[in-house]
């Protein structure tokens, strides 16, 4: 019987290692390049050009690594529970490589957003850490990160973790609402977003578009990292192929 | 730009600390994201090369 197609063929095609390995080499120097410019432009506005904040003076620029970083450590996380789902429901080797090149990528990214708020937080609050809702449901996101790290670290094959990293990460995903709405759910010394989809940003132009500016090229070096791991990901688990004896031999 | 002198944007204002180490450690976390893949990517070519000689001498 011939089985039906039910996806996209695109969809097909990316299960194949080879194909994924062959495009992902085309898109690195895409996301890497670009990347590399907006990062660096981005700081170089936002620190020497965006006006100051008339409350927070200087200490404010750090929102240009601040909120870029706490996006990515949420965005990254919904891509590993995605793609760990998939993983589950196709049986789809590739989502679980990508899920695997994903969590140490994150776990940076909450790593970042909780020092670079930490640091931000003892000139503004006169604190470093309070116990409050958004801190601590950001705490929970690296925590969720590092549990993840574990449980491939605790195999002798990340792939015979993957089943049950998917199903903690999607167990974990109803950590990032809770992390979106803490501003709003509770009484809390963090300022609200300033970036929504709904409504104009909170800030003048000359002080988001730079933001913007970092948050893409945030972006960009999250498609760069991620890249490059599933690449090696790739290479180590098809070591029995004939592409890769033939690739790794014509180098 | 915002600042007269180097000196001022060093200093920020006070908050140079502040705004600096969060820059510096960002940039750190950044690169090691991109200088570890590629340092094990160099090794597990290099591994496989190795793999494959020995299989075909065998």
């Amino acid at each position: 019987m011939v089985k039906k197609q039910i996806m996209p063929k695109w969809f097909y095609q990316m299960a194949s290692p080879k194909w994924c390995y062959q495009i992902s080499g085309k898109l690195l120097p895409i996301f890497s390049i670009s990347a590399l410019l907006l990062l660096v432009a981005g700081v170089i506005w936002g620190l020497l050009f965006a006006p100051q904040d008339y409350q927070q003076g200087n200490s404010f620029r750090i929102i240009y690594i601040h909120v870029p970083s706490a996006i990515l450590a949420q965005s990254i996380y919904l891509t590993m529970a995605i793609a760990g789902g998939i993983g589950i429901i196709w049986k789809m080797k590739i989502a679980d490589m990508v899920a695997y090149a994903c969590a140490p990528i994150g776990a940076s990214m909450a790593f970042i957003a909780l020092l670079t708020g930490a640091i931000w937080g003892k000139p503004t609050w006169g604190s470093w850490w309070v116990w409050d809702a958004r801190l601590t449901s950001m705490l929970i996101l690296l925590f969720l990160y590092f549990g993840v790290i574990a449980m491939y670290s605790a195999m002798e094959k990340p792939e015979n973790a993957a089943r049950s990293v998917a199903i903690l990460s999607l167990v974990g995903l109803v950590n990032i609402p809770i992390i979106k709405y803490s501003v709003d759910w509770w009484n809390t010394l963090h300022q609200p977003a300033t970036f929504t989809l709904t409504e104009k940003p909170a800030m003048p132009v000359e002080m988001w578009l730079p933001l913007l500016v970092m948050v893409i090229g945030f972006y960009c070096f999250f498609a760069s990292a991620m890249l490059l791991r599933l690449r090696n990901e790739i290479l180590v688990r098809e070591k029995r192929t004939s592409w890769v004896k033939q690739l790794v031999s014509e180098s | 730009m915002q600042f007269e002198t180097w000196l001022d944007v060093i200093e920020m204002g006070g908050h140079g600390l502040y705004v600096w180490s969060s820059f510096g450690l960002t940039v750190l976390v950044i690169a090691l994201n991109v200088i570890v893949p590629l340092n094990a990517h160099k090794k597990i070519r290099v591994s496989l090369q190795k793999k494959f000689q020995r299989e075909n001498n065998s």
